[in-house]
C-alpha cells in the first residue's frame, strides 16, 4: 500500500519526470525517423550499402546501453556535454536506427515488383513512384518499426538517468542507491505504463492515417 | 506505326554475351494488333519492354510513329504509351478511379477532364462508373481488375499500347470473354498494339499479325492464316501444333464456307432433318465441324441471323475450303 501512498505523495513530481522522459524519447525518435526513413529508402536502391548499413545498425543494437553511455562521456566531455541530455539523446537516436531503417528497407523492398514495374512503365519518376505507390504501401511496416523504436527507447531512456538525463529512470536509480524498493517499483511501473500507453496511442494514430485501407482478403 | 530496325539486346555477364533479342526487323501497321509469340525465354517480353525503354537497346533502333524512341525523354515516352502487364499491377492504395487516372494526373489534366475520361472508359469497359469509383482493386474479381488495367492504359489515349500477357492469369472461360471484349474495344479505339503471348490460340484470335520468336530471333512474321497454312520451318510448325488445320477453321465462319459452295444444299422437307442440330452463320468453322461430327444425321442446319433455315452443311462441304484463305474473304474478322 505504500506504493499507492508513494504515487499519491509524489504525483506532481512524477508527472514532471514523465514529461522529461517523453521529451527525451520524443525528440530522439523524431530525429531517428527523419534520418532513418530516408536512409532506409535510399539503401533500397543500393544493395551493397544496404547490407553494410544493416550490419552496423545491428552491431549498435548489441552494445549494452550502459557501455554506450560510458563511451560517449569522454567524447562529449570535449564540448562539456559529457553527461545530461545530449549523450542520452544521441544514444537513443542510435538505438532507434535499426528498427526504423530495417523496417523501412524491408517494407519498400517488399512492395510487389509488378507494382513497381507498372509505375515505372506508366512514366512515374523515382520520386513519384516512392510518394504515390511505395511509401503508402510500405507505411504500416515503417510504422511498426517506429513503434518498436519508441518502446525500445522508453526502456533504454530509463537507464539514461544514470548519466543525469532525468526522466522516470531517476526513481529507479535513486531507489536502488537508497535501497528504497517502493521508489524502484514506482519508477518501473511508470516506465512500463508509459511504453504501453504510447504504443497504443501510436497504433490508433496508424489506423487513422493509414493510406491503405484494411484489406478484406489477400 | 511501330518499326523495329535491327533492334538488339545483349546481356553481358563476366565471361559471355547473351543475345536476348537479335537484330529484329519488324513493321507494325497503325491500328493493328501484333502478337509476339514464342516459348518462354525467346525474348518476346524483352523486345516489348524495349519499346518504352524499360530495357535499353544495345543496338539498332525502334521508331514509334516515325520518331526514334531515343529522341524522346524517357518519362514522356512512357506516358505516351499504354502499358498493361499480366500481374495487372493496380495500385492497392488507390481507388479504381485514381488508378485509371494515374497517367492523366501525371500529365496534369484538370479534375473535370479526368472525371469525364474515367466515366467514358468505364462505359467502354462495360462497367458502371459510379459503382466502382470509390472501390479498391481487391474488391474486384480478376476479370474486372484486368479490365481496369486495360482502361488505365487507355486513359491518356495513347496511340500505342504494350500488353504483356495481359489475360494470362485468367481462367479459360474468362479469358475468352475478355479477349472478345478486347477486340470489340479495339474496333472502337484502333490502337497500335504489341501483345505478348505464349498461347497460339490467343494469338490467332487477337492478332492481325503474329511474330514468332525463338531464342531472340524472329522466326516468322505474318497474318495468322499465313502462319497456320504456311509455317516457314519445323520450329514454327511444331509451335503452332499438329492441329493447325483445325485452328485455321477458327478464322472462318459458316457464312464463309456456305457461300463458297457451288451447290449449297437447300432444305427439302423438315422430316429428314429433324435430328440435325442448328448452327448459325457467325459460328466459326471449328465449332461447326464439331457440331457436324456429333450430329446423328451427319449434317447441320444453317440458320441466318433471323433464324431462317437456309441450308445444310455436312462433312464433304469442308472440302471446298481447300486453298481458301481468310484474307480473300471480306467477312473475316
Amino acid at each position: 500500500m505504500s506504493l499507492v501512498q508513494f504515487f499519491a505523495d509524489n504525483w506532481n513530481h512524477l508527472l514532471g519526470m514523465t514529461w522529461q522522459h517523453i521529451q527525451l524519447v520524443g525528440s530522439a525518435v523524431i530525429v531517428a525517423i527523419l534520418t532513418g526513413v530516408p536512409f532506409g529508402i535510399y539503401i533500397t536502391q543500393r544493395e551493397t550499402l544496404a547490407n553494410l548499413v544493416l550490419a552496423v545498425a545491428g552491431i549498435i543494437m548489441t552494445i549494452p546501453s550502459m557501455a554506450l553511455f560510458g563511451i560517449m562521456i569522454p567524447v562529449l566531455s570535449l564540448i562539456h556535454q559529457g553527461i545530461g541530455f545530449l549523450p542520452a539523446f544521441i544514444a537513443l537516436v542510435l538505438y532507434s536506427q535499426l528498427p526504423i531503417i530495417r523496417n523501412t528497407y524491408i517494407a519498400i523492398k517488399n512492395v510487389d515488383a509488378s507494382l513497381r514495374d507498372a509505375a515505372i512503365g506508366m512514366g512515374m519518376t523515382t520520386w513519384q513512384r516512392l510518394r504515390k505507390v511505395e511509401i503508402p504501401l510500405a507505411f504500416p511496416v515503417i510504422m511498426a518499426g517506429v513503434r518498436i523504436a519508441v518502446v525500445l527507447t522508453i526502456g533504454i531512456g530509463a537507464i539514461a538517468a544514470y548519466i543525469g538525463a532525468g526522466g522516470l529512470g531517476v526513481y529507479i536509480s535513486r531507489g536502488i542507491s537508497t535501497s528504497y524498493a517502493v521508489m524502484v517499483q514506482a519508477g518501473a511501473i511508470s516506465v512500463s505504463v508509459l511504453a504501453i500507453a504510447v504504443d497504443y496511442a501510436l497504433g490508433r494514430v496508424q489506423t487513422k492515417v493509414q493510406p491503405v485501407k484494411n484489406k478484406a482478403s489477400s | 506505326m511501330i518499326v523495329f530496325d535491327n533492334a538488339t539486346k545483349i546481356y553481358e555477364s563476366a565471361d559471355k554475351k547473351v543475345k536476348a533479342v537479335d537484330r529484329i526487323n519488324l513493321h507494325v501497321e497503325e491500328g493493328q494488333i501484333c502478337v509476339f509469340l514464342g516459348p518462354s525465354g525467346c525474348g518476346k517480353t524483352t523486345l516489348l519492354r524495349m519499346v518504352n525503354r524499360l530495357i535499353p537497346l544495345s543496338g539498332g533502333a525502334i521508331h514509334v510513329n516515325g520518331k526514334s524512341i531515343e529522341s524522346f525523354d524517357t518519362i514522356e515516352l512512357r506516358r505516351s504509351i499504354g502499358y498493361v502487364i499480366q500481374q495487372i499491377g493496380l495500385f492497392p492504395n488507390m481507388t479504381i478511379e485514381q488508378n485509371i487516372c494515374v497517367v492523366p494526373k501525371l500529365l496534369g489534366w484538370d479534375r473535370k477532364k479526368m472525371q469525364n475520361r474515367y466515366d467514358e472508359l468505364m462505359e467502354l469497359m462495360g462497367l458502371n462508373p459510379d459503382e466502382y469509383r470509390k472501390r479498391y482493386p481487391w474488391e474486384l474479381s480478376g476479370g474486372q481488375q484486368q479490365r481496369i488495367g486495360v482502361a488505365r492504359a487507355l486513359a491518356a489515349d495513347p496511340p500505342v499500347m504494350l500488353m504483356d500477357e495481359p489475360f494470362g492469369a485468367l481462367d479459360p472461360i474468362m479469358r475468352e470473354r475478355i479477349q472478345n471484349e478486347f477486340l470489340r474495344i479495339q474496333q472502337n479505339v484502333k490502337k497500335t498494339i504489341l501483345f505478348v503471348s505464349h498461347d497460339i490460340d490467343e494469338a490467332i484470335r487477337l492478332g492481325d499479325k503474329i511474330a514468332i520468336f525463338k531464342a531472340g530471333q524472329l522466326m516468322q512474321y505474318g497474318t495468322p492464316d499465313e502462319i497456320l497454312s504456311n509455317p516457314k520451318d519445323e520450329f514454327v510448325e511444331d509451335f503452332v501444333g499438329g492441329d493447325r488445320a483445325l485452328k485455321r477453321l477458327t478464322l472462318l465462319t459458316v457464312h464463309d464456307l456456305f457461300f463458297k459452295l457451288k451447290h449449297p444444299r437447300k432444305l427439302n422437307g423438315d422430316a429428314r432433318h429433324s435430328g440435325s442440330p442448328t448452327i448459325d452463320m457467325e459460328t466459326n468453322l471449328r465449332t461447326a465441324l464439331s457440331v457436324i461430327l456429333s450430329s446423328p444425321t451427319g449434317e447441320a442446319v444453317v440458320a441466318d441471323s433471323k433464324n431462317n433455315h437456309v441450308g445444310l452443311l455436312n462433312l464433304h462441304d469442308f472440302e471446298a475450303l481447300a486453298d481458301i484463305h481468310p484474307f480473300e474473304l471480306k467477312s473475316s474478322v
